[in-house]
């Protein structure tokens, strides 16, 4: 590597890192929204703590990229307005019903399995080591949303109801999880990120293992969103974004 | 009464948790899951948030069979004037804390 490309490259894993931190903080909001809400009490501590350690990934996330950028976290985090986050699509939809929710987790925590061990073994000594302590708490999630599939597919009428209209609500959102932009092919070449793309069969197999043990439909989507990665949201975007940032908006620099 | 049906309740289960190697299975508690293996995962996030465990157990609770109040005279009284079989004449050594 030589010295002109240096800089560029630096660049690249700065965004690479605040669009990892940008799923998981957006995904960890939307979780919280459970707090107090949740079918019981177990399961409210159970949402809250797979939401804190999605808060917990993204500051680490943004704390790494705020090195290089020279901004801190919570700019990151409070400041930047709808354009300039770059999640997928899939983590910014209403948390919707209990079995939404807990669908979009395994469709997400089956993803995640797969790429956060990939990313241990990126050239970017401290994306790897986040991506170690990442595995660790995907591992507990994973555990937990694969089984609650067959709670809910194999439980009332009503469940799998509900279930299945998540499958139907949600399938369409599931390309972005393995879309491999400029910026993303650029760091595959270097070995910094896993390619995307080399999840999606294994991924798909074991979601048709699952949907077939549990009786649940697999839905055929003519259509795909995409667009979170370029900052173009869905219109539940900007209420999220209101919410999550109003106290820094209100009381710029407030601090504990 | 109400006639209105009550929600299922899912089983309730009791929680033991091992601070650390060494030491044993201490109760802390008790939670509502559809099954042990989820009675597992929530005691992991109901009880032990903070680091406090290397071990946890569960076991529902209708399987625990438990002394009754009533059988309190039978069951302790006999063992108060047998002062021989207690170890209260000993001195523990300072180097034992877990004793």
């Amino acid at each position: 590597m030589d010295a002109t490309t240096q800089p560029d490259t630096e660049d690249d894993i700065a965004q690479y890192a605040i669009r990892l931190g940008d799923d998981a903080l957006i995904h960890g909001q939307r979780l919280c929204e459970w707090s107090s809400q949740a079918p019981t009490l177990e399961e409210d501590l159970a949402l809250s703590n797979v939401a804190l350690d999605l808060l917990g990934r993204a500051r680490l996330l943004y704390t790494y990229a705020g090195e290089h950028l020279n901004c801190s976290e919570d700019a990151l985090a409070f400041s930047r307005d709808e354009p300039h986050f770059q999640n997928v699509l899939m983590v910014e939809l209403p948390r919707g019903d209990f079995a939404f929710t807990m669908l979009r987790q395994l469709f997400i925590d089956l993803f995640e399995i797969r790429f956060f061990n990939a990313l241990t073994y990126s050239q970017d000594k401290q994306l790897a080591a986040i991506a170690a302590k990442t595995l660790k708490e995907v591992e507990y999630h994973v555990r937990r949303s694969r089984e609650w599939l067959p709670r809910l597919a194999l439980g009332t009428p009503e469940s799998k109801r509900r279930l299945q209209a998540a499958a139907d609500e949600l399938w369409g959102y599931i390309n972005e999880l393995f879309e491999v932009d400029a910026l993303e092919r650029r760091l595959i070449e270097q070995s910094i990120a896993p390619d995307r793309q080399n999840f999606y069969d294994d991924w798909l197999a074991e979601i048709q293992h699952l949907a077939i043990q549990c009786q649940l439909e697999l839905p055929d989507s003519p259509w795909q969103v995409a667009g979170g990665r370029a900052g173009r949201h869905t219109e539940h975007f900007g209420h999220l974004l209101s919410e999550l940032q109003f106290l820094q908006r209100a009381h710029p620099g407030a601090q504990w | 009464m109400s006639e209105t049906p009550q929600p299922a309740l899912t089983p309730l289960f009791e929680v033991f948790v091992r601070s650390r190697r060494g030491l044993d299975h201490i109760h802390v508690g008790s939670l509502h899951a559809h099954d042990p293996e989820q009675a597992l995962a929530y005691a992991r996030d109901t009880y032990l948030r903070r680091g406090e465990g290397a071990s946890i157990w569960v076991v529902e609770s209708q399987h625990i069979t438990a002394s009754q109040e009533s059988d309190a005279a039978s069951f302790y009284d006999p063992m108060d004037d047998k002062p021989y079989r207690h170890a209260t004449y000993y001195t523990v050594p300072e180097d034992i804390d877990t004793l």
